[in-house]
């Protein structure tokens, strides 16, 4: 069948410059340039074009630009060309629509309606260049309150820390002695590096990943593919999912983890599974999975041992019974209409640290359909579920993890301010590492070897310089965050958590400054 | 307080549960460890009578780094989670009813039960042996990746729902009667044998939708089964003589668990499903090239 579908990018090669060295086409993994034998000249596909930048940025002499095909349709505002080139994607193959990374669709972004405030003349601001700044975080259940106890023989008080079921007064049989509540886990600065499974991503990103974690002293979660044995190492930096699929989930990756996540859902996708199409099996990654080298790895929709909060409660206590009540667990659910009651539900059946996903959150695969229409924005789930917990009272009772395309310093910030003690990070992170958004994750064939498998394509990506741009660019938020907490006066991140006052809103309806619990700028 | 959504219902081993009897005395370790003695064969004996699921593992647990053996649990009623977190081939025997998770996330102990199981038996195990005398709930041998699991009696819906293999980890359940829906859902590998010794003659399995989204691993079906009760992605074909010997190897260790007549199940005829392909969605998708 002839392909209708138009190309989406203009290759323009500037024949002064092109020496024809051919690197283009060494560095093309999608088959877009070409020699052509004949007439002597450099030749594009540009129909294959996915805008990936692969080529010119390694163009030794400039010549590549890569723009946006100029060939228009006839404007329409109901029929736009995205809508058109899914059409006759469809009507040539009958399929699902995929895509990679987090939603494009231009929904309100509410990071860009929210300002920050700064201290003028009432109270000082704080030269972080000179004085201590604090942005070391602790996640996990805290307790409920200090119990002081009258111990007449030994002759002075004792201390206990004491809270509700699940954790601290649990039924008194603290294993060898230890408390019966996990103890909160150290990171030095409020940025984790966001859940990416080995088999959507390559196993050097997956090392550059645990070794930025661990240079930085923050977390990284390993997504639901499974821990590779080479990066057992890295354990007190690592948080291992539990997801529907179970991958790779036996008692040493629970027990070798700093914190276990259960992953109910995804911000890119909520409510469905995941395919990683069997091509990308490898005999590492079927290792890594505990499956079949070459099978689909298929992760059903829901845990199929959980279908209540009830049964969460279930799955949360056997995670803790599995790791002595020793690992943090936390819960990942995607921002979704009800999140608030769903994470109250959560909390109550025990689990130290709710995870919000939002609907702008990467995906290396997804259905378009659903990554661009199902899901509400971190923003307002975050809020209404610091809200609601902190209304219930039992906020404390864990930490709140908010994830989802935070594109930069101010970003994770204003996510602090609206009660989060946490983010994770993932697209940012990945584009530090050289990814362009070209959205082709699904393939395998990303050009910048980050969402591959073939190992013509994942050496091109070295662990220790992917790690450094991490750490690098971690590193760099870091100053200005503390630069900005610094501007409010304020010398711990401590005290920014869900203090929504140090926030105001600007061109915001009256509901969604309600919603995200600030007043609008000027009041 | 209430329990989330549960409010006063039975909930035996739920961390609520006992939470009353645990705080205040502060003795409650000491309790349950005076609940112990040793009989004259060496069989160290646990009383689980008013313990919470966290007492009795805690328990467990302390005995085996004082390196028991094995382990009778008497007046057991819906402990969870008895096996997690043992790590280590001891034998428990389990005399009454355990909770739901029974041998969750489990490496190496043999649990025998005397009595039925709930839900979620074996849920995600690595390693190890279950014995149920009796039946077991929903969801048995959930993404189970090793070890054995050997009901006596009938299990519920979705059983070995995501079992996998790899390598020479391959995960065996054994179902002495029949299966609810769903069997072997999204069956990734492993084996699933259903024998089917309740049914009377003539009457053919229920189970629907078995096999859905299966993609590897293989189940043996004594008995009769309609076309209609399988999912789509699943093939009958008859077992070759490699099958023979896993069915054979496995009835043969299930009739000397439950003292069932072996020749009586070995001369009957097993069917077998297999996954019509390793890559059951892989049409689902646009997935041409970008652009072309």
């Amino acid at each position: 069948m002839k392909s209708y579908i138009p190309p989406q990018f203009t290759v323009e090669r500037d024949d002064r410059r092109c020496n024809m060295c051919r690197i283009c086409i060494e560095e093309c993994s999608f088959g877009v340039h070409y020699y052509d034998e004949k007439r002597k000249t450099m030749g594009a596909r540009e129909e294959r074009c996915v805008g990936c930048h692969r080529c010119s940025a390694f163009c030794p002499t400039r010549a590549l630009t890569i723009r946006t095909h100029p060939a228009e349709f006839r404007p329409n505002a109901n029929w736009r060309p995205e809508f058109i080139l899914d059409i006759k994607k469809q009507a040539e193959t009958g399929g699902i629509v995929l895509t990679g990374m987090g939603c494009d669709k231009p929904y309100r972004i509410y990071w860009d309606h929210l300002v920050l405030n700064a201290s003028q003349v009432t109270n000082p601001s704080i030269d972080p260049l000179r004085e201590p700044m604090e942005l070391r975080t602790y996640l996990g259940r805290r307790p409920d309150r200090l119990e002081l106890t009258d111990d007449r023989e030994g002759g002075r008080p004792a201390a206990r820390l004491a809270g509700r079921p699940g954790g601290f007064d649990l039924p008194d049989v603290p294993p060898d002695g230890a408390s019966s509540a996990p103890s909160p886990v150290k990171v030095e600065v409020p940025i984790l590096l966001a859940a990416m499974s080995f088999g959507a991503v390559s196993f050097q990103v997956h090392k550059a990943l645990m070794q930025a974690a661990q240079e930085i002293g923050t977390l990284c979660n390993t997504g639901e593919g499974g821990w590779p044995a080479e990066l057992r190492g890295f354990g007190r930096h690592v948080i291992v999912q539990c997801a529907s699929g179970r991958f790779g989930v036996d008692a040493d990756y629970l027990n070798e983890a700093a914190i276990v996540e259960i992953k109910i859902g995804q911000g890119a996708k909520p409510g469905i599974g995941g395919h990683l199409p069997g091509e990308k099996v490898t005999e590492a990654v079927a290792r890594t999975r505990m499956i079949p080298p070459g099978t689909d790895a298929l992760s059903p929709a829901p845990q199929h041992d959980i279908y209540s909060i009830e049964d969460l409660a279930m799955l949360i206590y056997a995670l803790k019974e599995a790791t002595n009540y020793e690992k943090p667990v936390a819960v990942k659910i995607a921002a979704v209409h009800n999140a608030a009651a769903i994470a109250s539900g959560i909390v109550r059946a025990g689990a130290d640290i709710v995870v919000l996903d939002g609907f702008r959150g990467g995906t290396g695969a997804a259905p378009k359909i659903i990554r661009d229409n199902v899901g509400i924005p971190i923003e307002l789930a975050l809020a209404s579920v610091d809200a609601r917990l902190r209304a219930e009272g039992i906020r404390h009772e864990a930490s709140i993890i908010a994830s989802g395309g935070f594109r930069n310093s101010a970003d994770v910030l204003k996510a602090i301010a609206l009660g989060a003690d946490a983010v994770y990070i993932g697209t940012a992170a990945l584009i530090a590492m050289g990814c362009t958004l070209c959205q082709q994750c699904y393939t395998g064939k990303c050009a910048w070897g980050i969402a591959a498998s073939d190992p013509k394509l994942t050496e091109r990506l070295d662990p220790d310089v992917a790690a450094r741009r991490v750490v690098n660019l971690i590193n760099g938020w870091s100053l200005e965050i503390k630069e900005m907490l610094g501007g409010m006066g304020i010398n711990a991140i401590e005290s920014l958590r869900g203090n929504r006052l140090h926030l105001r809103g600007i061109g915001l309806e009256d509901w969604e400054l309600e919603v995200l619990g600030v007043r609008g700028a000027g009041t | 307080m209430t329990w989330y959504g549960v409010g006063a219902c039975d909930y035996a081993a739920d961390p609520d549960e006992g939470r009353g009897e645990g705080r205040g005395d502060g003795n409650s370790r000491e309790a349950a460890t005076r609940r112990v003695f040793s009989d004259e064969t060496g069989v160290l004996t646990v009383d689980a009578q008013g313990l919470t699921y966290r007492e009795l593992n805690h328990v467990l647990r302390a005995h085996v780094r004082d390196r028991a053996r094995a382990i009778a649990i008497r007046n057991v009623a819906g402990q969870r989670y008895i096996g997690t977190n043992l790590r280590c081939p001891i034998s428990v025997e389990i005399h009454g009813t355990p909770g739901s998770d029974l041998g969750a996330f489990m490496d190496g102990p043999k649990l025998t039960v005397f009595g039925n199981a709930q839900d979620c038996v074996g849920n995600t195990m690595t390693s190890g042996e279950i014995v149920v005398h009796g039946r077991a709930g929903d969801v048995v041998a959930m993404s189970m990746r090793g070890g054995a699991i050997f009901i006596r009696d009938d299990v519920g819906s979705r059983c070995a729902i995501h079992m996998k293999e790899y390598g020479d980890r391959k995960p065996l359940v054994v179902i002495g009667g029949t299966a609810h829906d769903f069997l072997g859902e999204y069956m990734a590998g492993g084996t699933v044998i259903v024998l089917g010794l309740g049914l009377a003659p003539g009457e053919g399995h229920r189970a629907c939708f078995i096999g859905t989204g299966m993609h590897g691993g293989r189940i043996f079906i004594r008995g009769s089964i309609e076309a209609h009760q399988l999912g789509r992605e699943v093939e009958v074909v008859d077992p070759d003589s490699r099958d023979q010997e896993t069915i054979m190897c496995a009835v043969e260790r299930f009739c000397t668990l439950f003292g069932t007549d072996f020749d009586e199940i070995a001369n009957s005829r097993f069917l077998k499903l297999h996954p019509r392909s390793h890559r059951p969605y892989g049409r689902f998708y646009a997935a041409r090239d970008p652009g072309g």
